[in-house]
Parts: C-alpha cells; structure tokens; sequence
C-alpha cells in the first residue's frame, strides 16, 4: 500500500462518510471544543459519566477526514471506559501518531481499531488533526460540564 | 484548448529551489514566492563587500552600505510607480505597514464616532489593525460586503461612505480568492463622499499587477517583498507626502531621531523619522534585485501569463464533479485558483497533492471573515506566478482526480 492508501484506507474513509456517535448528547456530565486554528478544524465532545465509567461520548464539529474519522473512531473505542483505561488509551494513540510507539505495539489488540491511525506519524503535519478529539475529550473529562476552548497550537 | 505552450515566464533553472526539484509543482506563490538567484546573489553581495551599519559610521565601508540601501530605496520605489523615493518606507512587510499606518496616523486623526470601512475580502493583515484601532478609539468599524463572485461591492461600499468615514483600507487584490478590486472606482467614490485616508493593501498587487503609485490616487500603499521574488523580512508602504506629514513616529530609537534632549526629541525627516533603528538593508538590496528581475520580465507580461494559466487551468478543470471555484472570471481576478471540491476536506486535498508533489494552500487563507460569508471553514488554493506553467497545472488537475477517487463512495 501507499502511503497515502494507507493514510485514507476504508475504515477512516467510511468513519469520515458516517461518523458515528455524531451529534448533541442528552444529559451530558461535561463537554469541551477544540480548534485547530491553522486549518479551522472545529469539534466539541460531550461526555456522560456514570460514578467513573463514560457510558456515553458524542461529538458534532467541521473538519478534514483525518479529524472526523478520529473523533468518530474515538468515542466508539472510549465508551464503556473507565478514566483511568481512557487515559491509558489515550497516551497509547498519541504515542501512535507521533510515531513513538514501538512497532511490536502496533497491533489490533493494544489499540483495538485506533490501528488504522498508524500511518499518521508519516504525516507529521496530519498529527494535530488526529489528536484534536483526543486532546478535546480530555478536556470534557477534566472539566465537567465548563466549556472549554482546546487548541492543539 | 488554450493556444499555450509548456513555457514558464521565468526559466525554472534561475529559480535554485525549482531547479534542485524538477519534480515540484510549486502552487503556492500566494503564500511566498520562490527566489532567483540573482536575489541570494545580491544579499550575499552586499555582506561580502557592504556590510555596515547605513547611516551610521563615518568611514568609506559604511558610506557604501548607505549607498546601497539607498539605491535599493529609489529601485523600488521607481518600480512601484512612485517617483519621490524618500516616501517609500521600509517595512518587515504588508503586515508591519499596516500597523505603521494605523499607529502612526490612525491614532491621531481617528476619533469617538469615526468610522473606519474595510471590506469582507481583508486579510487579517488589512483587518485586525483597523478592528482593534476603531476598538481602542472609539470608533466604528464598516465592513463592505461582496458581490456573488467575491467582489467588493462597489454600492455597498458606496453606502458606507460619510464624512464620518476616516479610513479607507482595502485590499488590491484578494489572496484568498484573487479578486482584484477596481481601485480607479474605489478612489472616485472615496473621494468624492469622503476626505478619509485611503489605504491600499497591495501584498498581492504589487507581485502580479503593472503598479503606479503615483497615478493611482491612495494615500498608502503597502507591499510584501517575499511575494514579488524578495527575500522574508523586507516590503514597505509607499505615502503621498501630504500623508506622511500628518503621521506621528510610532516606533522611538536609534535613525528615526535628529535630536534628543533629556526630556523631549525631536525627529529625523522622511523616511528615516519611520524606520527605526538598523534597517535591514541586506534584504532590501535583495528586493531591489528582484523588482530588477520583474521589470526585466515586464508586469504586463506577468500579468498575462498568469491569466493565460488561470484560463488554461479553467478549462482543465470545466466540468470536474462538485467543483467550486470561488472568485470572479479571469479578467478580475489574479492568479489565484480557489475552490473546494464536494466531500473532500481542502486539508485531505493538500495532503493528497503533497505527495504528488504539488503545493497548494488550504485553509482560511488568513482570512477568516471572508471564510465565514463563504459558508465554509477552509477552501484549497492554487496560485501562479512567473515560473508557473502548464505542467503545474496538468500535475494539479492530476491529483485532484486522484483525490476524488480516494474519496469515491464505495457502492453499497
Ligand atoms: C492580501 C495580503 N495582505 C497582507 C498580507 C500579509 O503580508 P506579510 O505576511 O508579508 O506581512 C498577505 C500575505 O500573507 C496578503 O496576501
């Protein structure tokens, strides 16, 4: 595969086609939105927590493939999570698409669907717009329901 | 098809960076310009043979220092149009001289319940200074909106002229679409329902359009040398006299004095009064080789390559699904191809090209009120200049069909 091919393979491509989980959430614990400045990237995660289990993450925003299909790909993969699991997860993708994850755990079973993101770190100038829902859920978990304006600048 | 050849204006082989990358599609003059030698040729000149402090230093090697940043002064200021040098002023570029004006004349002449217009096509260069001027003085900023294709308004700017009006600030030609705003028209309305300042942002005029300052009619013109084949860090803004003598020093030091007493100074005359400590003469001797190159190749001619590329471009591009080219037809519009193609991000865009080696901008294009009345939050931009020729082009068309077949909705 090219890189490219495999930048855009079809599960990224269908997540940025029908993103799911997309859309307001009733009863939200807490939210956040995050702006990638440089390219106008827009996304706002909300989040509803039972005691520490996220039982339910949305998302509504604007934005290229590689954002859309992360933050769709993201809440399908951090539902059901505890915070602690949901931090693991989440320094696991950063370190994916920074290209700091050894290869032996690049693997369907460390990141579960996330794998598809792996070629990012090939396009460091994508890396912002895989990271933007990551950085904007942390934000909706920190800060209960304030909205909070994350850039990934 | 367009009766065209391969050739660019400007051999690709004087251009160092294009030569090293044959391959390269570089569409994004916009943004910056590539460099000829002959401009690395004469900043590293002026260091092995000029280099000292203009201005300053009484011995032979600052005299030719001085002498050379002078000249590069009356080169420039001669290519642009303004026979009276002195009032062409250094700058860092567009940017830098947009807040010149708007400090140095803009704090003392604009008051509570003036008015500044500016137009929705404004880079945030030619927007923020006036915004946050009207802010901190009271005023009230007019924006002038556009027509179907991106032009100014003319009516609409018309109905925002009053004597109340104390700024006219308006772009030559739009980066982010290429608009290229009829300034004889704009000068006639200003100045027949207005004694306001006229300001022209020329960041993208004065690298693809013949200018003349002095026939022009405004009372400022600023420019951005990295986009007319300069180097980074040097442009300007040329003023009638008459303007500069209503503007007050915005930046206090070393060059701009005549005189400091303890408790008051008073100022050097013009241009020096607004250029502040040591110029970067260097780079202003590697644009006055750059205005050389240009006027070797004649605007007129840079002008009618670039709308020759833009037509060929169009009719490469007629017909391609859910393409949207913003901005007016060829004959008003720079060589600036804007558009979003339906489903495909312009971010994936610039990716995609990228590794077909082709350089395009996307984005908000630093022009994020204009994105607004456009309904989107970013368009992909393709723009010529000199050394640009049908094979860029060809190579675009390439990968954007690329693009959309990546992108193809896989039938159910
Ligand atoms: C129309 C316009 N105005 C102003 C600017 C600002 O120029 P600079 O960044 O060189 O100061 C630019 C370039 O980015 C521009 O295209």
């Amino acid at each position: 595969m090219s890189d490219l091919q495999e930048l855009y393979q079809s599960v990224i491509l269908d997540h940025n086609r029908k993103p799911r989980n997309f859309g307001p959430l009733d009863d939200a614990s807490g939210s956040a939105e995050g702006k990638n400045p440089l390219c106008g990237d827009q996304v706002e995660v909300a989040v509803r927590l039972d005691g520490d289990t996220l039982s339910a993450v949305k998302f509504t925003g604007s934005g290229c493939a590689i954002s859309k299909a992360s933050a769709s790909l993201m809440t399908a993969a951090v539902t059901g999570k505890s915070r602690a699991e949901v931090d693991v997860l989440f320094e696991r993708f950063h370190a994916l698409v920074t290209g700091r994850l050894a290869d032996a755990e690049i693997t369907k079973e460390s990141l579960g669907q996330l794998v598809v993101f792996s070629s990012v770190s090939r396009f460091p100038i994508r890396v912002k717009c895989a990271s933007l829902a990551w950085h904007t859920l942390r934000a909706a978990l920190e800060n209960g329901d304030a909205s909070i304006a994350v850039s990934t600048e | 098809m367009t009766d065209m050849t391969h050739t660019a204006l400007a051999p690709r082989g004087d251009f160092p960076l294009l030569a090293a990358n044959p391959l390269l599609h570089y569409l994004d003059s916009a943004a910056t310009s590539q460099k000829p030698q002959t401009v690395l040729d004469a900043i590293t000149h002026f260091y092995g043979t000029a280099n000292a402090n203009p201005h300053r230093g009484a011995y032979a090697l600052a005299a030719a220092a001085t002498d050379a940043y002078h000249e590069a002064r009356e080169t420039i200021a001669q290519f642009l149009g303004a026979r009276d040098s002195d009032t062409l002023v250094f700058t860092r570029g567009t940017t830098e001289a947009m807040n010149l004006v708007a400090n140095a004349w803009g704090r003392t002449h604009v008051q509570a319940g003036d008015e500044i217009v500016i137009t929705a096509l404004e880079h945030h260069a030619n927007f923020v200074p006036w915004q946050q001027l009207a802010k901190s003085a009271g005023a009230q900023l007019r924006i002038a909106e556009l027509t179907d294709d991106q032009q100014v308004d003319l009516d609409h700017l018309a109905s925002l002229l009053s004597a109340r009006t104390k700024v006219v600030a308006i772009t030559h030609v739009s980066n982010a679409v290429g608009s290229i705003t009829p300034v004889a028209e704009v000068v006639r309305l200003v100045r027949a329902h207005t004694s306001a300042l006229l300001v022209l942002d020329g960041a993208q005029g004065a690298p693809h359009l013949p200018v003349d300052f002095d026939a022009l009619g405004v009372d400022f013109y600023a420019f951005s040398g990295h986009k007319l084949l300069g180097p980074m860090g040097i442009g300007g803004v040329i003023g009638t006299r008459a303007r500069w003598e209503e503007c007050q020093p915005w930046q206090f030091g070393g060059d701009m004095i005549e005189w400091v007493h303890d408790m008051d100074s008073t100022w050097n005359v013009l241009p020096h009064r607004f250029e502040a400590g040591t110029p970067n003469a260097a780079d202003a001797v590697g644009l006055a080789a750059a205005v050389r190159y240009l006027r070797a190749l004649d605007m007129t001619a840079v002008r009618a390559h670039e709308v020759a590329l833009l037509e060929y471009a169009q009719e490469r591009l007629a017909g391609m699904d859910g393409l949207i080219v913003y901005g007016p037809p060829a004959d008003a519009r720079s060589g600036v191809l804007s558009f979003t193609l339906e489903d495909v991000h312009p971010h994936d865009l610039a990716t995609i090209l990228d590794q077909h080696n082709v350089c395009i901008r996307a984005g908000h294009h630093c022009a994020q009120p204009l994105m607004r009345r456009l309904g989107t939050s970013a368009t992909a931009r393709a723009s010529f200049y000199v050394y640009s020729d049908t094979r860029d082009v060809d190579a675009l068309v390439h990968a954007l069909v690329e693009a959309q077949r990546i992108f193809a909705p896989v039938d159910a």
